[in-house]
């Protein structure tokens, strides 16, 4: 019944979204407000029917009922709750489903909290979202049915891939697409300006919050995707350029980019048809992600041939929607009006500048993860892009990104001054400079290139808190002033200054991981001491546990310090007996921001098992650093200016308001 | 997006026997300078039955086979280079991480800076020409003669100079 009722809600959420893609188009053809108020109703009825659906295979997976393809597939009885919950977002189905909710969610928000648009402008943006939605319900539906029934229903599932129960999945996953899907919002804005074939300054102060909260949860999500890989993987690594990783970080970067570019536009009326690109692209791009992932063409160019079905559906989505809004804009963005000007050297060159090179760092993850495929289809040849290439390629675009960074929200708009910017980056400079100095003497003969890279992390960071000090004139008057002046500073400077720190910190995090990080690999018997990274790790003992559906192998280890007993460290290795495979959990210890890293691997006939120990120094602030810049983020979301909105439209004009 | 890194972290499992992950004790060279070589060289060569997966990080068999063989060759007396081109006779291109600049893959070498330059110069290009345009357009710039007279009495009057902050 469940099964039936949330398919049923599905095909319902489709025929809204139907409604709502052509009705309220008409309506502004027509100047008609109640065929274009349809929109905002069929948009809230869509969210809770798609809600509905969602929450019905929550319910089937929750109650283990197994007459159903999807349940018997994933889940398992003796499986704990929260990971039949999360289960349910752990396979195409039910994450393909997870997806249209989360876009039926923002397309309610948008109708919820879009009091304040022009109805037309509304009608528009809904529209376009539920063109997105009806494609995707489609092809849930027509290839993708998580409801579908099984004839002879077994008395027990499949189980759960091991590696995803764990917590990361409950939060991993849920925040990607949060990021993804939020970028449509910037999509169907781009698109309804193109149609109606005008945008203004105001236009930008919708987008901009929604293009942030995406890129909000888009940051988490990826840093959260890391950080398990990180510790689930067992040896350590938490970026792999993989073209999985490489299908979230391109919507960043063009989201990064895109958060830039709107500021100006928002400010200073100018890069008018350069965002609207940047809009349709980050979402092209999360459409792309989804078609890479969900088509199979990753694992191989011919898996994707021989079953082609949904892959050729996304393919086809993907082709409708980015071809289709390229054409729009090829063809409507000439109409819009060229916005401000402004010297090379402004906030707005700088600004610029940073789009330059966060598209051509995009461009370059786009090549790298697509060219392999794109030469084995043209001409059979197969080569591999991994690591070492994007290693090489991305890292010297940061650089100069980087070293602009800290000039960027010193200069004024217009017309700015470089050389006052640098005079007012000195403190920073010189921080920058005494740090790679000090390095330098305390790693001789160490690598020369680890000591510039943090230079430039304290540089960008130093650079941040200049800035702050400078707006809020410390060390230039009286404390108490200084302090009630940044208390006064706009929220919007606060969130630069920690998202761009972020950056900085994130920097720091990876040079010191990768540089200084010690390792030891070694077959291990009971009472073996080994020396990593000044601690002493002492294998105390093996021992069995049973887990609820795992038994697992437990090894511990008491850690040390100059003979004095800090912890103990308990990795393990678990057998799941219904898949009849394993996962590997690693000790972690946290020492300030540095961690210590304990995996097992194989037990020896002799009794001895592998061990790998890392001490991996300020490893933490590779994912500090985002959590800095998410925070710099809701800082600016919960600035004046976007809490109280634009403010409303003369009755006389056609919607149209200055910028300032 | 399937579950992201999940996805990749169970394709990795999936391929591998389990519980084996990446260099074992019994492979490590006693030299910790070749070592280190052969693991400087095992992040540049792919494991040929995963998913973008480096034979530094991989579990399965077969990048144990081609981390034995790279330490093989370096105990030989191969340098790195030799140890890669036998990698690459006997595994193809395919092996390598970072491809050689070849014909086939000079698109992929060349595009990202090409991209960096060509959005160079067309910012540069499209500066210019707002900025002839905006030259022709007395609204924005360039001042009449009176204009300029009238601003020179400004400036010498009393109205200081704030620079912009």
């Amino acid at each position: 019944m469940i099964a039936e009722a949330g398919h049923y809600a599905l095909v319902l959420a489709l025929a809204l979204a139907l409604i709502q893609a052509v009705v309220p188009i008409v309506g502004a053809r027509l100047h008609d407000p109640a065929l274009m108020n349809v929109a905002r109703s069929t948009a809230l009825a869509q969210l809770l029917f798609a809600g509905l659906s969602f929450a019905a295979l929550v319910m089937l997976h929750v109650s283990s009922d197994f007459s159903v393809v999807n349940v018997f597939e994933n889940s398992h009885s003796q499986k704990p709750l929260i990971y039949k919950i999360t289960g349910v977002w752990g396979n195409h189905e039910g994450s393909m489903l997870l997806w249209v909710s989360i876009l039926a969610l923002f397309g309610g928000l948008v109708a919820g909290f879009g009091n304040n648009l022009p109805s037309s402008l509304r009608a528009h943006v809904l529209a376009v979202q539920a063109w997105i939605a009806s494609a995707f319900y489609l092809f849930i539906l027509i290839t993708s049915n998580p409801f579908l029934r099984l004839g002879n229903p077994p008395i027990e599932g499949r189980d759960l891939n091991p590696v995803l129960q764990d917590i990361g999945l409950a939060v991993h996953p849920p925040m990607l697409y949060l990021g993804y899907v939020g970028f449509s919002i910037s999509f169907s804005f781009a698109v309804a300006a193109l149609i109606e074939g005008r945008i203004d300054a105001a236009w930008a102060r919708w987008v901009r919050p929604w293009t942030l909260v995406a890129w909000i949860f888009l940051t988490l999500g990826i840093a959260m995707g890391s950080y398990w890989a990180y510790y689930e993987l067992g040896w350590g690594g938490w970026w792999f350029w993989d073209p999985v990783e490489n299908a979230s970080l391109m919507p960043w970067l063009a989201g990064t980019a895109l958060l830039h570019s709107a500021v100006v536009m928002e400010k200073r009326n100018a890069l008018k048809v350069w965002t609207i690109l940047l809009a349709i692209l980050t979402f092209s791009l999360s459409l792309l992600g989804t078609f890479l992932v969900r088509s199979g063409v990753l694992t191989s160019v011919h898996a994707f041939a021989t079953d082609p079905t949904r892959g050729v559906f996304i393919l086809l989505i993907l082709c409708l929607f980015i071809g289709g809004s390229l054409t729009l804009y090829a063809w409507r963005a000439s109409a819009l009006k060229q916005g401000g000007l402004f010297a090379p050297i402004s906030r707005e060159g700088a600004l610029v500048l940073n789009n330059l090179f966060l598209t051509t760092a995009c461009a370059t993850v786009f090549i790298g993860t697509l060219y392999p495929l794109a030469l084995e289809v043209i001409t059979g040849d197969k080569i591999s892009v991994g690591a070492p290439f994007f290693n090489l390629t991305f890292a010297p675009l940061f650089v100069p990104l980087m070293l602009a960074m800290p000039f960027g929200p010193l200069l004024a708009w217009k017309r700015g001054d470089i050389v006052g910017a640098g005079q007012r980056l000195m403190a920073a400079g010189v921080a920058a400079l005494l740090a790679i100095a000090m390095l330098w003497a305390w790693t001789r003969g160490g690598a020369t290139l680890a000591p510039l890279a943090i230079g430039l992390a304290v540089f960008v960071i130093g650079g941040a808190i200049s800035d702050l000090v400078e707006r809020s004139g410390l060390l230039r008057v009286a404390l108490p002033v200084a302090l009630r002046r940044a208390r006064g500073l706009p929220r919007s400077n606060w969130g630069t200054a920690f998202a761009h720190a972020g950056v900085g910190v994130v920097l720091i995090g990876i040079v010191c991981e990768t540089t200084w990080n010690s390792e030891y690999i070694a077959s291990m018997k009971t009472d073996d001491v080994p020396q990593v990274g000044g601690y002493a790790l002492k294998l105390d003992g093996i021992t069995q546990r049973q887990g609820p559906n795992f038994r697992e192998n437990v090894a511990q280890f008491t850690v040390t310090v100059d003979g004095r007993p800090i912890s103990v460290m308990t990795p393990s290795k678990r057998n799941f007996t219904t898949r009849g495979s394993s996962t590997t959990e690693a000790a972690l210890l946290t020492r300030g921001v540095s961690q210590l890293y304990v995996s097992l691997g194989e037990t020896g006939a002799d009794g001895a098992i592998a061990v790998r120990i890392y001490h991996k120094p300020l490893v933490l602030l590779i994912w500090f650093g985002p959590v800095l810049m998410a925070f710099g983020g809701l800082l600016s979301l919960s600035d004046r200016r976007l809490r109280i909105g634009a403010p409303k439209p003369a009755k006389s004009s056609r919607a149209l308001q200055p910028a300032e | 997006m399937k579950f992201g890194f999940a996805g990749l972290v169970a394709a990795m499992i999936a391929i591998g026997t389990p519980a084996a992950y990446a260099v074992q004790p019994d492979e490590i060279m006693s030299d910790p300078g070749k070592e280190s070589r052969a693991r400087d060289l095992s992040r540049e060569l792919r494991c040929m039955v995963c998913q973008n997966q480096s034979i530094d990080d991989s579990d399965a068999p077969l990048a144990r086979d081609l981390r034995l063989l790279v330490r093989e060759r370096i105990a030989a007396g191969d340098s790195d280079a030799q140890v890669m081109d036998f990698l690459v006779a006997r595994y193809g291109e395919f092996v390598l991480l970072k491809p050689r600049l070849k014909p086939h893959t000079l698109l992929l070498w060349l595009l990202p800076p090409l991209a960096l330059a060509g959005g160079g110069v067309a910012l540069w290009v499209h500066g210019r020409r707002r900025a002839r345009s905006a030259g022709q357009d007395n609204s924005t710039a360039g001042l009449s003669a009176d204009e300029e007279i009238q601003l020179q009495k400004l400036m010498a009057g009393e109205v200081s100079s704030e620079p912009p902050s």
